[in-house]
């Protein structure tokens, strides 16, 4: 039987992106400043996220969502620093996507943020809509491959190296590294009794994504946690400016 | 292993596609996968004949090009390959690049249908 060739051109994940874009607009409109975060299971992610949460929690309206296959357990932990905390339980699904953060989203209740209610900043104890926050968190499934295909409209994606982890996984796990905006070595308070190399990490992180801005940090110690808060003051104030421009 | 989530997607989009074109009996698939998209080709390969099955596509093939990374070096002023996945720079001179041109792909490229 005769065939015929048909050009398509189309982005397989198109959906998703298309779902993506669509979440970053809404998200520069209501000036959150959206943070998503990646890892290895393990590597820290909730303890990091509870730290931010509770440090942040003072100066502004915090929430997150967090990715897990089975249980609530992250949420219920998170959920002492801020009530505004959703799980996402994916079942079988080893990352999280745009629609799972969408449909998350509406469970904050309704967006009060629209064209009718522009330049108003009546943010009023009761309302929790995620429009109304400076920072969502958004935590990943554990897992360094299948989260660098899918966007889920954040402006950032931080990725964890925990320094029990090993120097080299940057190299080992090159296309989440590089598919991401900072790095955050972990438990850097154990650096030393895992003889944890962060000038080798460090090295690493750069060859597979050069320019990448690295902290260091332990979510326990506290250790270069002040760094890393005053990074995300600095971009709560960028997106606070977009938030503003958007409302004149 | 989220080939199979990408499998999927793929599937309903060309579905649609075949739809809107009138009902097109798909016979083989054209992929361009990046090496740097994070898919693995194999595991790609048997998701797609697990997720075709009941589908328009039950039969079909999938023909996967590979897609090499390439980046943009700043200071050659050219598109160059890197060493390898990961050492992200420029073979040439060393220059760490922080621009990708391609290797990142997941695009349905052609299809080859019943004429």
């Amino acid at each position: 039987m005769s065939t015929r060739m048909v050009e398509v051109r189309a982005k397989v994940l198109k959906q998703n992106d298309l779902l993506a874009r669509a979440l970053r607009e809404r998200f520069e409109r209501s000036g959150t400043c959206v943070v998503g975060l990646v890892s290895s299971p393990g590597s820290g992610k909730t303890a990091l996220l509870e730290k931010l949460l509770s440090g942040l929690a003072g100066d502004y309206r915090v929430a997150a969502l967090v990715g897990d296959l089975a249980t609530e357990n992250d949420a219920a932990r998170l959920k002492r620093a801020t009530p505004n905390v959703r799980q996402i339980t994916t079942g079988t699904i080893c990352h999280l996507d745009a629609q799972m953060i969408e449909r998350a989203l509406e469970s904050f209740g309704p967006a009060s943020f629209g064209p009718d209610s522009r330049g108003s900043d009546s943010r009023g104890a009761e309302s929790r809509g995620f429009d109304e926050m400076d920072f969502l968190f958004i935590e990943n499934v554990g897992n360094l491959v299948c989260p660098s295909s899918y966007d889920l409209g954040e402006e950032l994606r931080l990725v964890l190296l925990s320094a029990t982890e090993g120097e080299d996984k940057p190299l080992k796990y090159p296309t989440i590294f590089n598919s991401s905006d900072v790095a955050i070595i972990t438990k850097m308070d154990l650096a030393d009794a895992a003889e944890f190399d962060v000038a080798a990490a460090r090295r690493n992180i750069e060859s597979v994504r050069p320019g990448m801005r690295v902290f260091e940090v332990s979510a326990k110690t506290g250790l270069g946690m002040e760094e890393v808060f005053d990074f995300l003051h600095s971009k709560a104030a960028g997106s606070r400016r977009t938030r503003v421009e958007a409302t004149v | 292993m989220h080939e199979l989530s990408i499998a999927i997607s793929m599937i309903d989009e060309i579905v649609e596609e075949a739809e809107n074109r009138g009902g097109l009996e798909v016979e083989t698939v054209y992929l361009r996968l990046g090496v740097f998209s994070g898919v693995d080709k194999d595991a790609l390969q048997f998701a797609y004949r697990l997720a075709c099955e009941g589908t328009r596509l039950e039969g079909s093939r999938l023909a996967i090009e590979s897609i090499p990374l390439v980046i943009y070096c700043s200071r050659c002023r050219k598109e160059a390959a890197p060493p390898s996945l990961y050492e992200l720079c420029c073979s040439a001179c060393g220059t760490p690049a922080e621009t990708i041109v391609s290797g990142r792909e997941i695009e349905v490229a052609a299809l080859e249908v019943a004429a």
